[in-house]
């Protein structure tokens, strides 16, 4: 096999690989403070989808662009949705947190099959169909725009969270809630803003992957699924793990398509997943409970 | 003023019914006063859902088209989303026979058509497959099964003939081709039947490499890297719709450009969501697969009402074989005057009829409640939509080959 082949599907899987990434973030930065898994991450990544379907359609507004706001759009929902319905739930046993946020996917998902039908939607920008020669490989422009806006996006978030008030004050909540609360700080107010930056992120990476792939309202529950693997991979709760469960799903994705059945593509990611369970449970960069 | 005795009305009441009854045109046999109930059953949502409303178009219409051309029948269609699942498929026939419907039409997955199929003969309904190619499902035996579509190896067979045809029409014959193909039931059927066939076709390539791809693929960059790497100068194609879209997307991304892409009888190239998406980059791909007859005057008549009631579809193969399907259904339930299962089955596979939508020739179901006349065109997209390039008897246009290259679509 040609190594310009093998090197050029490694580097689409890498890039890919740093999208998936940054939905994986928002999932990862919610379980580690609010500690609770949400189990609608993918569906509110296909409304931020949505959102730039229709500001492309309605306004031309290319997804890159319409990210911005519709990453705020999707901050104020996760706060609400914190703030509102899950922060009752906060001390409830897990069950109930699972069946309340699985009500909220089937509720999204259906919401926008009655709003968009259930057809397959993209963005097709001027750029969509270009790719980049970089010596011997051809590398498609939209992923390597999208993998360095997700690492930009990505290292404001790290920058956040260690160095403002706000960030430590969300980490000191993580890391210990009843000091937290000791100290003085606003414990509901901290884990809506925390929902809310999670949800930015997955508004971000949903805004960006309508321009990788096509998007209709039953997807969400795989991207739930990949985040989680991505998350355990990596590591609940740790940013930088993540980006690195991004980075070797996507990896071993294209790797295992390349060299064994592409069909057999989400097998190897979940191969991979059993592995680190047996082997390192906390995920490649968590921390031991 | 008289009394009227119950003698007296019921006397007056069956006059007045056989009088009415013998006022109507008796070239048309229609059964008597009952409801055909028929359960359309299809993906409306998932993945294939496009394709499962496509099908459900030409099923609504149905009713009404025949009424018109005075080939109807009192019908009432009851409508299931398989939500293209397997499971769900079963479960929903289950309760279309539990609600009362008298037929199954569907469903235009193979694995979902199987299941359907089981349940249909279990309970003793007759089941219309519209669309679904995978031959097992007519080779178990089923008395209440039948199917208006090519089976795998029929669609392998027209289509690896059609090819020899498009090879020596253009002057350009292929030494070397890539083999693609969706990973589900139907790919897996057409994939066996290819294997199987093509060596008595004789064909003047050699199949270099063939990539299996999951249906519910987000992206196809590696199996393009993979396939354009083999320096193939032909693609044949397997698709479903969103796969077919990610297929070209990607070879215009990677910049592969072989000499043909040829589907030997596939979904996705021809339907309306692939010129949308794709625009200028729909041109140029060969699909040969069973397709709606042009010169009938059925096809027209059904194509004038689809155009009005549906302004942007596109009428295609999924509406014309779902229609066919509706008129198979109404037909046997005019000949049974019976909604009763054996009845309609009876009538069913006794059905002849020479005046139809898709090419090939009469519609009629041999033992096994197959329908072994339907032919296969040569369809390319071109203007930005199918248009039958081969035979030539009813070709709409002249083969565009070789292929142009993608800056100058």
């Amino acid at each position: 096999m040609p190594a310009e082949l093998i090197a050029n599907v490694a580097l689409q899987g890498i890039l890919t690989g740093l999208v998936y990434g940054l939905m994986a973030l928002g999932l990862s930065v919610i379980f580690g403070v609010v500690r609770v898994v949400n189990f609608a991450h993918g569906e509110m990544m296909t409304i931020a989808s949505y959102a730039a379907i229709v500001a492309f359609g309605a306004w031309n507004i290319d997804p890159l662009v319409a990210m911005v706001p519709i990453a705020v759009i999707l901050f104020a929902l996760g706060y609400v949705m914190q703030a509102v319905l899950i922060n009752p739930f906060v001390n409830r046993p897990e069950h109930s947190q699972f069946i309340l946020l699985a009500a909220v996917a089937i509720i999204m998902v259906n919401a926008l099959l009655m709003v968009f039908g259930p057809d397959a939607r993209s963005v097709l920008v001027d750029y969509s169909l270009d790719s980049v020669e970089i010596g011997p490989l051809l590398v498609d422009k939209v992923r390597v725009i999208t993998a360095v806006l997700a690492l930009a996006i990505a290292a404001g978030l790290f920058a956040f969270f260690r160095l403002t008030r706000t960030g430590r004050a969300i980490r000191a909540c993580a890391d210990n809630y009843l000091g937290a609360l000791v100290v003085g700080l606003n414990v509901r107010r901290l884990y809506a803003l925390t929902f809310g930056i999670g949800s930015a992120c997955v508004g971000a990476a949903g805004a960006m992957m309508v321009l990788l792939i096509d998007t209709t309202p039953s997807i969400g529950p795989a991207f739930t699924l990949q985040a989680f693997v991505i998350v355990i991979v990596g590591g609940l709760g740790s940013m930088p793990g993540a980006l690195l469960g991004g980075i070797l799903i996507g990896l071993s994705e294209a790797m295992s398509g390349l060299f064994f059945a592409p069909s057999a593509k989400s097998m190897f990611a979940v191969a991979l997943l059993i592995l680190v369970l047996l082997f390192r449970p906390q995920g490649l960069l968590g921390r031991k409970a | 003023m008289t009394k009227l005795t119950r003698r007296q009305f019921a006397a007056g009441t069956v006059a007045g019914a056989a009088l009415l009854a013998g006022s109507g045109p008796f070239n048309i046999v229609r059964a008597q006063g009952a409801k055909l109930r028929i359960g359309s059953i299809h993906p409306r949502s998932g993945y294939q859902a496009q394709l499962g409303l496509a099908c459900q178009r030409g099923i609504d219409i149905a009713p009404r088209v025949l009424k018109q051309l005075g080939m109807g029948a009192d019908i009432e269609i009851m409508s299931a989303d398989t939500e293209s699942n397997v499971d769900v498929a079963r479960s929903r026939a289950e309760k279309l026979i539990n609600d009362g419907a008298n037929v199954l039409i569907g469903a235009f997955d193979s694995g979902q058509s199987a299941a359907i199929a089981q349940v249909a003969e279990q309970k003793g309904v007759p089941y219309i497959i519209n669309v679904a190619a995978a031959p097992q499902i007519t080779e178990q035996g089923y008395k209440f099964v039948f199917r208006n579509f090519p089976t795998a190896p029929m669609l392998v067979g027209d289509g690896l003939n059609l090819m020899k045809g498009v090879f020596e029409k253009s002057g350009i014959t292929p030494k070397t081709a890539v083999f693609m193909h969706v990973n589900d039931t139907f790919g897996q059927s057409m994939a066996g039947a290819i294997k199987a066939m093509a060596p008595r076709f004789n064909l003047p390539f050699q199949i270099v490499e063939t990539i299996a791809y999951d249906p519910q693929a987000k992206d196809l960059s590696v199996e393009i890297a993979k396939a354009k790497a083999t320096g193939a100068e032909m693609l044949m194609p397997v698709t479903r719709l969103n796969d077919a879209i990610l297929m070209v997307r990607e070879m215009v991304k990677q910049r592969w450009e072989p000499k043909i892409v040829m589907s030997p009888g596939a979904p996705g190239f021809y339907e309306g969501q692939f010129y949308k998406t794709l625009g200028k980059f729909s041109n140029g791909m060969i699909t040969n697969v069973p397709w709606y007859n042009p010169r009938s005057q059925l096809t027209q008549k059904l194509l004038d009402e689809f155009t009005k009631t549906y302004k942007n579809e596109m009428f295609e193969l999924n509406v014309g074989f779902s229609f066919e399907a509706v008129m198979v259904a109404a037909d046997a339930f005019n000949r049974a005057k019976s909604t009763d299962g054996k009845a309609l089955a009876d009538a069913i596979r006794q059905t002849r009829i020479e005046n139809h939508v898709m090419a090939g020739g009469t519609l009629q179901f041999n033992e096994k409640g197959q329908n072994v006349n339907i032919k296969s065109v040569t369809l390319q997209n071109l203007d930005q939509r199918p248009k039958v390039v081969l035979p030539l008897d009813i070709a709409e246009d002249n083969l565009l080959l070789p292929l142009p290259s993608w800056s100058k679509r």
